[in-house]
């Protein structure tokens, strides 16, 4: 290695990018070179001066206060709207995401929440369902064919509907395992494209707005009414996936 | 409670030059993160925030002062090292931090983006090449000649210095 080469190496190295081969070339180049001993040492100076504390800026306290602040009125302003109105679509997007945010800002950004981490476990389970081509362990487009088989498999009873008229057709249901227990798991098809909607029971006696997510190129919607709770996930654009949701049950409060 | 807001303020600080602007880009980054937070892929959500802050600043700075971006800083330049230059001991350890912070200060904006990137928050050329849409080759001899400007006026600095 010579000087020319050595050169760009030098900050490389300093910077952590240079593979061991390299390094070791490198290394025995500097030992050698007087000149080039003294870029290293130039380099490693210059790293260090930089990377002072006192160059660091903190945020002001009153930035801090008025991004606060200003975040929490947004919440606001976007959960103080009705049904009813066309941009409701939007509001719930921009307020979950609001929401989610929060979450991200004020909770650790490492770990995730309990709401994420059952987020990923839906649409986890219904990819599952799809790639294992284990969609339906009972096939009907009759609900009451459906909902008599879950007796005896949960210890609860999931309520079946059917959205023929709507235009998402009940194809089946199938047990499946959420959160650490046995849940009730209702496919529909929209077209060419398939809704998991898993149920279970919670010990929650209000009911709790639709909110959404969006992972993994699949829309997940999940509320809770009577002390069940209902996460439809599918690759469903969000808009029909929030018109299923609302066929689905009607009485769920949205914000 | 707004875990990244120092390394978004720090960002915006030293691209804006003054607290006042770097607390306005701060706050309309931070702001736009929230709003677009639906949009968030990916596990660094610092890398992400100070994406954000860096574009709210570019889009600041075309809208209040066209004149200090520069023009084309011809990024191929550099490629080749004049290793010469740093064939002097600038003997940076005794380097106080005002001297520091003005010699960073006088580097382009482009500069100084790639030097808090890469020194303060220690991400790497990869990340910066993801964070400011540039190829890794434009990071790396960014970085090269914003360091060796530093070097150059740091050395000034001292030489400066010594003779009072």
């Amino acid at each position: 290695m010579n000087c020319q080469q050595a050169g760009p190496l030098i900050d490389f190295y300093a910077d952590g990018e240079l593979d061991a081969a390299a390094i070791l070339e490198l290394e025995k180049h500097i030992h050698d070179c007087p000149a080039c001993a003294l870029a290293w040492r130039n380099a490693q100076d210059l790293k260090k001066a930089l990377k002072q504390d006192s160059l660091f800026f903190t945020a002001p306290t009153e930035l801090r206060r008025r991004i606060k602040t200003e975040l929490r009125s947004q919440i606001e302003t976007k959960s103080r709207w009705s049904f009813g109105n066309w941009n409701w679509l939007t509001t719930v997007t921009t307020s979950v995401a609001t929401a989610c945010l929060a979450l991200l800002l004020t909770i650790t950004l490492t770990r995730p929440s309990a709401e994420q981490r059952l987020t990923q476990e839906v649409v986890s389970s219904n990819i599952r369902s799809l790639m294992a081509d284990h969609i339906l362990d009972v096939v009907s487009t009759d609900q009451h064919t459906v909902k008599p088989w879950f007796n005896g498999k949960l210890d609860f009873s999931p309520p079946v509907k059917d959205l023929k008229a709507q235009d998402f057709l009940l194809i089946g249901g199938r047990l499946d395992y959420i959160g650490g227990r046995s849940v009730a798991a209702l496919v529909f098809h929209r077209n060419k494209h398939v809704i998991n909607l898993f149920i279970w029971p919670v010990n929650e006696k209000d009911s709790k707005p639709a909110a959404s997510a969006s992972i993994q190129g699949y829309n997940v919607i999940h509320w809770t009414n009577a002390a069940m709770t209902f996460w439809a996930v599918s690759d469903l654009n969000k808009k029909e996936l929030m018109e299923f949701v609302q066929d689905y049950d009607t009485a769920v409060p949205l914000r | 409670m707004l875990p990244h807001l120092d390394a978004a303020y720090n960002l915006a600080r030293w691209l804006a030059g003054n607290d006042h602007d770097a607390q306005d880009v701060t706050q309309e980054a931070s702001l736009r993160a929230f709003k677009f937070f639906g949009s968030f892929r990916g596990e660094n959500s610092r890398a992400w925030l100070l994406t954000i802050v860096r574009n709210t600043f570019y889009n600041w700075l075309r809208k209040n002062r066209l004149a200090e971006i520069a023009g084309d800083l011809d990024d191929e330049a550099l490629m080749v090292e004049d290793v010469s230059a740093n064939a002097e001991t600038i003997n940076l350890r005794v380097a106080d931090a005002e001297a520091v912070r003005r010699a960073i200060a006088e580097l382009p904006v482009e500069f100084r983006e790639i030097v808090v990137l890469r020194e303060m928050e220690g991400f790497s050329y990869k990340e910066i090449a993801d964070l400011s849409d540039v190829p890794i080759g434009t990071v790396m001899s960014r970085l090269a000649r914003a360091r060796k400007q530093l070097q150059t006026r740091l050395a000034g600095e001292f030489q400066t210095g010594g003779a009072k």
